[in-house]
């Protein structure tokens, strides 16, 4: 099992592009330990900005330093700087076009057992609503350092929203088919299309294998760019198969789910299941407990897709 | 060539045909800040239509983005963009809006949100000061936007980072538009505020342009520090009738009044020429 979190990945790949780039800048607000960013901090400390615990700050300063060619990248906890920092995040990065990758670190349920107020169940609804602004959700280790590769060669604004937990690998690691902003097939079937983002596109995998076992062909699309969504992709998985399914660590408003629905019903229209948090503070615990209490695994992935057929 | 006086009056004109043929904007506002604005782009910042698009020049950011008509009339007197232009503000599909917009030639950062442009300043002045570069920055705030929490956020780290190529002005005017600042929340003691968080603390009358000019001078050569300048100024600066007059946040004038405004800003302007 790999045991390297995402958020490691990250700073790995900003480590080895700011020793050559010395406008890479990391900035924080007390938040490098959790981000996984103090090796960075130590190794380039004239690339890194402190701003205190003051999220809508760490914003507005990255935004500045941006529009004075900086390539910028504001770590924080996914659930105060989606939602704390969003005004910030709409004028000063999305709609004064600044260079900001905004880093959500421990989005989702990952801090379990912190409770609601360090869950970021809205941040997808919150930042795709923003013109400008990008959103993805990475699966695994091998597509985080694909997808910042990627982003490090573009100068617009996104936000990338991370677990904190090592999870399972989708891809190996000679093989990750990674494309810019188009959605990866992790296999095709013709029975059900599955549906996922970020870190539940590895129980959608393990789902499509335990319907496969009773005959049930799945197609599973890891949607890591939940926008711009891969409308095609959508389109070609949902049209040849009975019903699909969507599977996101996020509120069931305005999430993954929502926007399938929308692509689904406007060209192919058939049943979609949305599995998602339900709209109350999800309840505290190891982050695989809560996921389990609400359904987010593979075993509950595949009888809900069973029971549409 | 015009000195800078009669230029304020110039720009008002300008600021009140604006408003005027837009039927909105925010002329009290506009007309305080109106020499602060003249100052700093006829007197001291370094950025043209040239050289806005290189990495070395200064710096500005209107935070209290409603006064934006104040900030067209003195890009358009500039030559960023076509004094004719000014006759789309506020006009359906203009990119001449009601706040400060990036499609516009000289404008480098959305504002409109208030409580934002500090820490944005803060950000350009840190860049400045990894690239050893040489250019300033500057920010205009309000008073009533001084309850944003967000500015004392900024406030806090322009202080700990001892950001000397950062000066921002706090447009003093005492007015907001439910009344006066000290009913709404209380602004008085920006002083001991502003050199709590480490900051240089200057004031000046912020009508006057010769005190304007002399506080700008003070705040470029002060080390060590960020400085922030008290403008104490008058809302509706200019005009008679307008002036400390909440009403006029964002009144749009009658054709009277519109009329007599004109007459007495020309007067002024004159005056001043002399």
């Amino acid at each position: 099992m790999n045991k390297v979190a995402n958020k490691q990945v990250i700073c790995d790949v900003l480590m080895e592009h700011a020793q050559t780039d010395r406008n890479i800048i990391v900035t924080c607000s007390d938040s490098r330990g959790s981000a996984s960013l103090t090796e960075f901090g130590k190794r380039f400390p004239d690339q890194m900005i402190e701003v205190g615990i003051a999220e809508q700050s760490l914003v507005s300063v990255s935004a500045g330093m941006a529009k004075c060619g900086k390539k910028v990248y504001a770590a924080s906890p996914a659930c105060f700087l989606s939602t704390r920092s969003m005004e910030q995040v709409k004028v000063d990065v999305a709609y004064s076009d600044t260079n900001v990758k905004l880093i959500g670190i421990s989005g989702g349920i990952s801090y379990g057992a912190l409770g609601m107020t360090h869950h970021s169940a809205q941040d997808i609804a919150a930042l795709a609503s923003i013109p400008n602004m990008r959103v993805y959700l990475p699966s695994d280790r091998f597509q985080t350092k694909a997808l910042m590769e990627a982003l490090l060669q573009d100068d617009k604004p996104a936000y990338i929203r991370v677990g904190r937990n090592a999870v399972d690998d989708v891809y190996e690691e000679d093989d990750v088919p990674f494309v810019m902003d188009h959605a990866t097939v992790v296999c095709e079937g013709e029975d059900v299309a599955i549906i996922a983002c970020g870190e539940m596109v590895r129980p959608a995998k393990d789902a499509a294998k335990l319907l496969n076992e009773k005959g049930i062909s799945a197609t599973v699309l890891d949607m890591y760019c939940v926008k711009p969504i891969d409308k095609e992709a959508v389109i070609k998985a949902a049209g040849k198969a009975k019903a699909v399914v969507t599977v996101e660590e996020h509120s069931a408003y305005g999430g993954l789910g929502s926007m399938v629905t929308q692509i689904v019903c406007e060209n192919c229209p058939k049943k979609v299941a949305v599995m998602a948090l339900p709209d109350e503070p999800a309840v505290g615990g190891k982050s695989q407990e809560v996921f389990d209490h609400y359904g987010l695994n593979a075993q509950t992935i595949s009888q809900i897709a069973e029971s549409l057929l | 060539m015009e000195n800078l006086k009669a230029k304020s009056f110039a720009l008002r004109k300008d600021i009140l045909d604006i408003v005027y043929r837009a039927k909105a904007g925010h002329i009290g506002g506009d007309f305080s800040v109106c020499d602060i604005l003249n100052v700093l782009y006829n007197k001291h910042m370094n950025v043209t239509p040239e050289n806005i698009h290189t990495s070395n020049h200064d710096r500005f950011i209107l935070s209290k983005g409603h006064s934006v008509e104040a900030l067209y009339s003195v890009l358009a007197d500039k030559k960023f963009f076509p004094k004719e232009d000014l006759k789309t503000v506020s006009q359906f599909q203009s990119k001449y809006i009601g706040h400060p917009n990036i499609k516009v030639n000289g404008i480098e950062m959305c504002s409109g949100s208030l409580g934002h442009g500090l820490s944005v300043a803060v950000g350009m002045a840190i860049a400045g000061k990894m690239d050893q570069a040489d250019y300033r920055v500057y920010v205009v705030m309000g008073d009533g936007e001084l309850a944003e929490g967000s500015v004392w956020e900024g406030a806090m780290c322009a202080g700990h980072y001892k950001l000397d190529n950062l000066t921002a002005v706090v447009d003093r005017n005492r007015l907001q538009i439910t009344g006066c600042t000290e009913e709404v929340m209380s602004q008085d003691s920006q002083d001991e505020r502003w050199a709590s968080f480490g900051w240089n603390v200057l004031h000046a009358a912020g009508n006057d342009v010769d005190a304007l000019d002399e506080a700008f001078t003070k705040a470029k050569a002060f080390q060590g520090k960020p400085t922030v300048i008290i403008a104490d100024t008058t809302k509706g600066s200019g005009v008679s009738f307008m002036e400390n007059q909440a009403g006029w946040h964002h009144r749009v004038p009658t054709q009277e009044e519109y009329e007599k405004a004109m007459v007495e800003l020309e007067e002024r302007r004159v005056a001043a020429c002399e």
